[in-house]
């Protein structure tokens, strides 16, 4: 077993657990640092798949100012243990039921797909590369991101309307 | 490695974030889960992206870049979402005193 297929099990079974720790704790401000923790080993799979720019914004936008976002507003709203609202039994079991239904599908109908031969070019290739990617979206994709500037505006205009007292 | 561990990984992680969106019913986690999700896709794109630089960078140097721009731009939105939706949850926290999706049924009527 080479270097990179350990480090890509042991992400994967980071990433799996935490996930699964992020829906199963009962205190919200632990669900958060679990997130915190699956976006980070999503990070590292990014870097094993030489997608160094793609890492390091993951864990700025997402590890770094999402999730410090989501912690104020869990720690603003004083949310733990007791107050934490919980689904009864028989809804639980149906929704995990539901999901783990959706897993089996994808799973079977993918499983026997004729992309299964192909390979994903890990350690190696520089369409990841901060220059590359920076070249692209500024040329070809440049009408997009001035678009995506107008988003973040409006959705800034939009949070502090709806965010303000009446 | 070969692309269909990436594919079953990312199928695993969306199916806990749909787990986690219907058992759960505390707003934030709901959200939380929606992130998770995205997350999901996120990788799965990036793996396709470098899938498709393997298969034709002879031909194309920039083969696949495509795939990692539009994981920039999902970030992009998903930044965007998180502050409109965050807004609208505190809203809803001032307004009924808690985040229990379940009191939001008023909704319906």
């Amino acid at each position: 077993m080479s270097t990179t297929q350990i480090l890509f099990w042991f992400l994967s079974v980071v990433a799996l657990f935490s996930a699964l720790m992020v829906i199963t704790s009962k205190n919200p401000v632990y669900s958060v640092l679990w997130l915190i923790v699956t976006f980070f080993s999503i990070s590292g799979h990014y870097i094993l798949l030489n997608a160094q720019f793609l890492a390091i914004v993951n864990i700025i936008v997402y590890a770094g100012a999402i999730m410090v976002l989501f912690l104020f507003v869990i720690m603003l709203m004083n949310l733990n243990k007791e107050t934490e609202p919980q689904k009864n039994r028989w809804l639980k079991m149906a929704g995990a039921v539901a999901g783990g239904c959706l897993l089996l599908v994808l799973v079977a109908a993918l499983k026997d797909t004729d992309i299964k031969q192909q390979q994903a070019l890990v350690n190696e290739g520089s369409i990841g590369l901060i220059k590359n990617l920076g070249k692209e979206l500024f040329t070809t994709y440049v009408v997009p991101f001035e678009i995506s500037s107008v988003l973040f505006l409006s959705a800034m205009v939009g949070a502090v309307v709806i965010g303000k007292k009446e | 490695m070969p692309i269909n561990y990436y594919i079953f990984l990312s199928i695993a992680l969306f199916a806990i974030g749909i787990v986690g969106v219907l058992t759960r019913r505390n707003a934030i986690i709901i959200f939380m889960c929606i992130e998770l999700m995205l997350n999901a896709v996120n990788l799965l794109l990036v793996a396709f992206s470098k899938m498709h630089y393997l298969k034709n960078a002879a031909i194309d140097a920039n083969a696949g870049m495509d795939g990692q721009l539009f994981v920039f731009f999902i970030m992009v939105v998903a930044a965007a979402e998180v502050s409109v939706g965050l807004a609208i949850i505190v809203m809803m926290y001032r307004n009924i005193h808690s985040v229990d999706v379940n009191f939001l049924n008023r909704l319906k009527h």
